[in-house]
């Protein structure tokens, strides 16, 4: 420990300040790529400028539709678009959770064997890959326009979200519960009754009210492809230039999904 | 004197009473024991010195400067005067040694300066020559988390010594330790103020330590003092005083023998 | 759980008392009335022969769908590439907004608890709640179709993302380190420097990663309104009903968001 042998001149010399990503090579090259890349990127945006310039008073003027919001013209037609996008959300949030359930156990790799495993996984993968929309034009192909193509669209979409999180929750338990559950002799279904089910209870809970709040925030755009809701109030406001309506509807949506938010913060918080 | 508190006094918004009219003197050179049972109000006590807590009255003067009536920029370089020595370390876990070394010189560098890591090459200089002090050199570019509790609290040292202080607050030390570590970390804060000449209160839950290892001895009751001397006057008729009732032959002065079997040990 | 007395004075156990156990089948009796009554709502609003139909609507969708027009995918390579780069470019712009957003809105960074914090909430809200569809359907009547106003569409949605996660990781921080650099005498901003953001450096990694796997699925869809994409060709595709190439450009996202999802996973275990 004596300093006699310890040269702190030369350690602070030799010393520098620890770079962000450790090999020199790496880091050149991730700063090099990233710096072509933005201005590849950059130079790609096809900016119509004389547009753009236009765009500063359309602007104006579009915001100036949006005051002051009507929310009284269309009444109607708001409120059944809400109605809409409600029991869209209720029904898809109901039927997405129950039908999650079992792909969620399916998906499980300690409780289900390999096919159904990857056959869980599957419906899990094509679930989360595809937008809302895209899942919503395919329904709206094959059902019809209307709420019934929205409805089933989210429940998909719930499928994936919900059953690929509570699987990893399944997969995350304590062994241990479980076995001393086994232990005692108890059946299949008693194991899940028992050992897992009360260790997974109170993500399910939150998880189902989050996914409340994210049904009702897409059900607001699925009527964009004609699949229900208030998306679609908003669209033929849109396509009508009634901008007072679109902005009636739109402070609709965030004043609902505001409650919501408080809600379903409220039930997680209830819950843990 | 270099460190002169007077009626310091602080509520918390709670309404809980933690410090009550207190009077104390450090003078420089001196390391000082605070002792006292949990909530006594000895971490309120020292952090009222740097004002990471805020009294609600009284006065704490620092060589002639009074700390309870600065602005916030007068405030940060009275700071540099007054290192830290935290319970848990608080070392930023997520940044390399010599990092946490030589954040103990922000005071002194710029925003930017520092953003950027540049700091003066004696600066760099210091910390090397500290962590070699503490045998530590070859650990520079270890991140902290990386260390071992005993080695994080002397970083932590080091840290706070990179301040080129002149009074070291220091928060139960050794909490957080082993007894033999306890024990270096100790003697090493002991040593290190005796060589540069610097003043410290510890703040300490551990009797025998704080008598091992400090001349004078402070105990704090439900945010007062009760007992202020030289460690070899805390008696039973004190520590009850400080503590409530209990049987203190056993506590006072066993230290040494306990050390010494730790060095045996060796 | 509660112990009761039978009639006959010996010691019962049951999980609730009857009153709460009433209460329980009570609240999933509520639950599943709701669910029925939104669903005779959306019921009423569905023409059922449409949706008997379905099956071989479904078949013969599929029988037009098969084989994919492969050739079609040399003139999607452009689309696609912009596709990315909307996401990449939107992420990146949300980042520069979102981050100074999160740090005025945590509590424990924020200049001013009653003035500034409930602002800075409020635009997050907004940002939130509303779909980045919306948000192209809006910016696409102001600056006309482009890629431009789908950057910013994904910008504005994100904005909000990345700052109320980033803010609820700047809350969570140990204190203690933000004590230790404060007490070496460092100004505010070294302070945020030194203790804060060496502590959310992780969240902000796995955060902005997360939300740009997220923005690369919702850049396929904002082509649908004319924001620039691969949706564009997807839109057109629908319009002239020529399903093998919407099957090309199904295969294509499909591949797209896999890969950017494994990146993304990767990225986020390189950090934590």
């Amino acid at each position: 420990m004596s300093a006699t042998t310890f040269d702190a001149a030369a350690a602070a010399r030799a010393w520098r300040p620890p770079p962000l990503i450790a090999t020199p090579w790496l880091r050149y090259a991730v700063y090099l790529g990233a710096l072509a890349y933005a201005l590849l990127a950059v130079s790609t945006i096809e900016v119509n400028w004389t547009r753009a310039a236009e765009g500063v008073e359309r602007a104006g003027r579009f915001l100036g539709g949006f005051f002051p919001p009507d929310f009284i013209t269309k009444r109607s037609d708001i409120l059944e678009g809400l109605l809409e996008s409600l029991t869209m959300t209720v029904v898809a949030t109901g039927l997405g959770i129950l039908l999650s359930i079992p792909v969620a156990l399916g998906a499980a790799r300690n409780l289900a064997p390999l096919p159904v495993y990857l056959f869980c996984r599957g419906i899990i993968a094509i679930s989360r890959t595809f937008q809302e929309i895209i899942i919503a034009i395919v329904f709206v192909a094959m059902l019809g326009f209307g709420p019934l193509a929205g409805t089933l669209t989210l429940a998909f979409a719930t499928i994936g979200f919900m059953a690929k999180l509570i699987a990893e929750d399944i997969e995350d338990i304590q062994a241990s519960q479980a076995e001393a559950v086994r232990a005692t002799g108890s059946s299949w279904f008693q194991l899940l009754a028992w050992g897992v089910l009360p260790q997974v209870r109170p993500r399910l809970i939150g998880l189902s009210a989050y996914r409340l709040d994210i049904n009702f925030r897409e059900s607001a755009v699925l009527g964009l492809v004609g699949a229900g809701g208030i998306g679609d109030t908003l669209n033929t406001s849109f396509d009508r230039y009634e901008f007072d309506t679109a902005a009636a509807v739109l402070i609709v949506i965030i004043v609902i999904v505001l409650a919501c938010e408080y809600a379903s913060g409220f039930i997680r918080r209830k819950v843990q | 004197m270099l460190l002169t508190i007077e009626g310091l006094t602080k509520r918390y918004p709670t309404g809980d009473l933690a410090l009550d009219k207190v009077d104390l003197q450090v003078p420089a050179g001196q390391v000082m024991a605070l002792i006292g049972p949990s909530g006594a109000g000895k971490s309120t006590l020292i952090r009222c010195v740097n004002r990471l807590v805020e009294p609600s009255a009284g006065r704490v003067q620092l060589d002639g400067v009074e700390l309870t009536a600065l602005g916030s920029a007068a405030l940060r370089r009275a700071r540099r005067r007054m290192g830290m020595i935290f319970q848990e370390y608080a070392l930023v876990e997520r940044l390399t040694v010599m990092e946490n070394v030589l954040s103990g010189r922000l005071g002194y560098v710029g925003f930017w300066a520092s953003w950027f890591r540049r700091f003066p090459r004696k600066d760099v200089e210091e910390a090397f020559r500290l962590l070699d002090r503490v045998g530590l050199a070859h650990m520079a570019d270890k991140r902290a988390d990386a260390l071992s509790g005993g080695q994080r609290q002397r970083v932590g040292i080091v840290r706070a010594l990179m301040q080129d202080p002149k009074l070291l607050l220091v928060d139960e030390p050794t909490a957080s330790l082993d007894p033999k570590t306890s024990r270096q970390i100790m003697r090493l804060i002991v040593e290190l103020c005796a060589e540069r000449g610097l003043a410290a209160i510890i703040n300490i839950h551990d009797v025998a330590l704080a008598q091992q290892f400090a001349r004078r001895i402070v105990g704090l009751r439900a945010g007062r003092i009760v007992f202020d001397g030289p460690a070899e006057e805390l008696r039973a008729e004190a520590l009850t005083d400080i503590y409530g009732e209990e049987d203190w032959s056993q506590t006072i002065r066993p230290a040494e023998e306990e050390d010494e079997a730790a060095e045996a040990a060796l | 759980m509660a112990l009761l007395t039978r009639a006959d004075g010996t010691p019962d156990w049951r999980r609730r008392t009857p009153k709460a156990d009433l209460l329980v089948w009570a609240g999933w009796l509520g639950a599943v009335a709701l669910t029925v009554a939104c669903f005779q709502f959306i019921s009423d609003r569905t023409i059922w022969a449409f949706v008997w139909d379905a099956p071989t609507q479904g078949a013969d969708l599929v029988a037009r769908m098969f084989p994919p027009r492969w050739s079609y995918a040399s003139q999607l390579w452009k689309p696609l590439l912009d596709t990315i780069n909307i996401a990449t470019i939107g992420t990146a712009l949300a980042i520069l907004i979102g981050v100074p957003l999160a740090f005025l809105a945590a509590h424990n960074t924020t200049p001013s608890r009653l003035l500034v914090r409930p602002v800075v909430l409020f635009v997050i809200v907004a940002s939130r709640s509303i779909n980045s569809l919306i948000w192209a359907l809006i910016l696409v009547i102001i600056l006309g179709p482009g890629m431009l106003a789908g950057i910013l569409a994904i910008a504005l949605r994100s904005i909000g993302f990345i700052a109320k996660l980033l803010y609820e990781a700047i809350e969570e921080i140990d204190s203690t380190q933000v004590e230790a650099v404060t007490a070496t005498g460092a100004s505010r901003p070294q302070v945020l420097g030194w203790a804060i953001v060496p502590q959310v450096m992780p969240a902000f990694a796995g955060i902005s990663v997360f939300r740009w796997d997220i923005n690369i699925r919702e850049a396929t869809v904002l082509g649908l309104v004319g924001a620039g994409g691969i949706g564009m060709q997807m839109q057109a595709s629908i319009n002239v009903l020529a399903w093998p190439q919407v099957t090309t450009i199904f295969v294509l996202i499909l591949a797209t968001v896999l890969v950017s999802e494994w990146l993304s996973a990767r990225v986020r275990h390189a950090v934590i």
